[in-house]
């Protein structure tokens, strides 16, 4: 199969009365990434995703799923393209098995391919069993799956998911997570947002958006390597003093506190050279070396640099 | 009057018919700790924290906060403290300063105070540019900076924070402990739950809750050394989902999980590390580095989870 893109946005322009959500946005997605998008509130991550599903429309420009034109062909958009909300849409009133009945009535599935797809989709998501519970009474996680499958019932080629896993405790994030890798295996493409930037690491690219813009976009290796500087992580007494000290620096361009550490973004000559003026004014140095930087360190320094 | 812990629960207990939502648990936080609790969805935490704020009246046992009772003083508990829930608290219809400014008459300040605290996290929380917005309309991440905003006004002696930063930034995840960190330094007790484990890792303390009790608690250090019962192998791998599904049917590996991009394993015998990388390699995965590494929060969580779910 040759390469395709699955999502190209030109020109991207979305705006609410005064507000710029989107800012002439510039991006390709091709078939099969897992692609996610990160950005602090605000960014326009969710309204990228509302216009690449039909939900909102462009002010200006166009974005294309599957060479599709969210604007003149949205039926078309939609057929292909499936979208798990931050707000899950299921009714709970119903049970799991109504709700994908539903969906796949809104997506105009033949009854008769239902029944077979949505069987599947329950065991692959490992939700078997839950067809007639309510799904008012099912765990965040499960209700989550849930929404999953309703969102693949009519077979979507990309699916797009607002911020799935917040709020989702560390083992239905890990099932998830297996659930999502099993779908991107099949070849959807996979389009997420996520305030949780380890869930980034694990991206084929990943694209930063801050006030509309695509500030970033790239694999997580080539974003981290882009990082001017080092991440060192250190451990000193008196902290508060030495936090201080280090910020009135000009080559220290960030100081945060992680658990019992802090890490330090610095870009000055070398670490002997920190350590030296650490001691100089009085700081009892117990751990400063250099650690690998996150996703998160990258993030935290692009944005304060934008600021 | 002397009061050594700012909130102490002693077999407090809730029920809600015949599920018990909250059992027999006992615990207590002195003034200027930072007291994470974790545990899956319908553990216990909301319930746990809705009685301390005198929400909620306990079925058994009993609690104070800052030397208060739970069901008898519960009014002047709710002067005293700050709570962020999850689901309730602000006004949609209102916009930012309306909501803050109606906190803090609900509080009793005084006009010039008022406008000095409500003007002065609108500064220090960048929520000056939403000041006019409708909640309603409001991101997420800002309609929490709000919520905590709305609690901290009255400065509080005790902060309760159920789920503060969920949907929040990281940047502002950041900001957001440095103010708790900020507030603890002051003397204020804060008892917060969350699902993310990086931050579990900036509190004092943490109790892990399963099915209405506290199953595991201590500093963060002391539960990854003692939570988790076997080595944790981390593997640097660009295949890591391959990884994850080709290990999994392997006998020496109790769990196995995503950190990032690498790969976490759980042996139930440290001594089997080098047979598992041998079956990986020889499954054609690619493994750049293996470590033996302290088990992280999350696999001490998932540890305790599958460990309790398997054995009821």
């Amino acid at each position: 199969m040759t390469e395709q893109v699955a999502v190209r946005c030109a020109g991207l322009v979305r705006r609410f009365g005064p507000r710029v959500a989107l800012d002439h946005l510039d991006l390709e997605v091709a078939s099969g990434e897992v692609f996610v998008v990160v950005g602090p509130d605000g960014a326009g991550k969710s309204t990228l995703l509302r216009v690449l599903c039909g939900l909102s429309e462009p002010t200006e420009g166009d974005a294309w799923v599957l060479g599709k034109s969210v604007r003149r062909e949205p039926e078309a958009v939609r057929e292909r393209v499936g979208y798990v909300p931050q707000q899950v849409g299921l009714y709970g009133d119903l049970t799991a098995w109504e709700n994908l009945r539903l969906y796949a009535d809104l997506y105009r599935v033949p009854r008769a391919a239902f029944e077979t797809r949505a069987r599947s989709l329950l065991r692959e998501l490992r939700l078997a069993g839950v067809e007639g519970r309510i799904t008012a009474a099912l765990s965040g996680g499960m209700r989550q799956k849930l929404a999953l499958a309703c969102a693949l019932v009519h077979r979507p080629q990309v699916l797009l998911l607002d911020e799935p896993t917040a709020g989702v405790d560390p083992v239905s994030r890990r099932q998830f997570w297996r659930a999502l890798y099993d779908l991107h295996r099949q070849g959807i493409t996979l389009v997420l947002t996520t305030p949780y930037l380890d869930e980034a690491e694990r991206a084929s690219r990943v694209a930063l958006l801050h006030r509309g813009r695509l500030v970033a976009c790239d694999d997580p290796r080539g974003l981290r390597g882009s990082l001017p500087g080092c991440v060192l992580e250190l451990v000193a007494q008196p902290r508060a003093h030495a936090r201080s000290v280090l910020r009135a620096r000009s080559d220290v361009r960030g100081v945060y506190v992680f658990g019992d550490r802090d890490r330090v973004w610095y870009t000055g000559p070398d670490v002997g050279t920190l350590r030296r003026f650490l001691e100089g004014e009085g700081v009892r140095v117990e751990i400063l070396r250099p650690v690998p930087p996150s996703l998160e360190d990258v993030f935290v320094a692009r944005l304060s640099e934008g600021a | 009057m002397h009061v050594p812990f700012a909130v102490r629960a002693v077999e407090l207990t809730r029920r809600f018919g015949d599920v018990v939502a909250v059992d027999r648990v006992t615990f207590a936080i002195p003034r200027g700790e930072v007291w994470g609790v974790l545990g899956p969805n319908g553990a216990g935490k909301s319930t746990t924290v809705r009685m301390l704020c005198g929400i909620l009246d306990p079925t058994e046992g009993r609690a104070e906060v800052l030397g208060l009772d739970v069901r008898r003083d519960r009014e002047a508990i709710k002067q005293r403290i700050g709570y962020v829930s999850q689901r309730f608290g602000l006004w949609p219809d209102l916009t930012v300063r309306e909501n803050l400014e109606f906190y803090a008459r609900a509080y009793g300040l005084p006009g010039a105070e008022a406008r000095r605290q409500v003007e002065g996290w609108l500064g220090r929380s960048e929520l000056a540019e939403w000041a006019h917005q409708r909640v309603a309309a409001l991101p997420a991440g800002f309609r929490q900076w709000l919520a905590l905003g709305c609690a901290v006004l009255h400065r509080p002696a005790v902060l309760f924070l159920d789920e503060p930063t969920a949907g929040v930034d990281p940047l502002s995840r950041r900001r957001f402990w440095e103010l708790i960190h900020h507030f603890a330094k002051e003397g204020t007790a804060v008892l917060v739950t969350t699902h993310a484990m990086d931050e579990a890792a900036h509190c004092d303390r943490l109790a892990f809750l399963y099915g209405g009790r506290i199953v595991a608690q201590g500093k963060p250090e002391e539960i990854r050394r003692t939570g988790a019962d076997g080595a944790v192998l981390e593997i640097q791998t660009d295949r890591p989902a391959e990884a994850l599904r080709v290990v999994e049917g392997h006998p020496a590996v109790r769990d196995a999980g995503l950190h990032g991009a690498a790969v976490h394993l759980v042996l139930r015998d440290p001594e089997a590390a080098e047979s598992v990388v041998g079956f990986l390699r020889q499954q054609g995965i690619p493994v750049h580095s293996v470590a033996a590494v302290l088990p992280s929060l999350e696999d001490v969580f998932v540890h305790l989870v599958e460990a309790l779910e398997g054995g009821a």
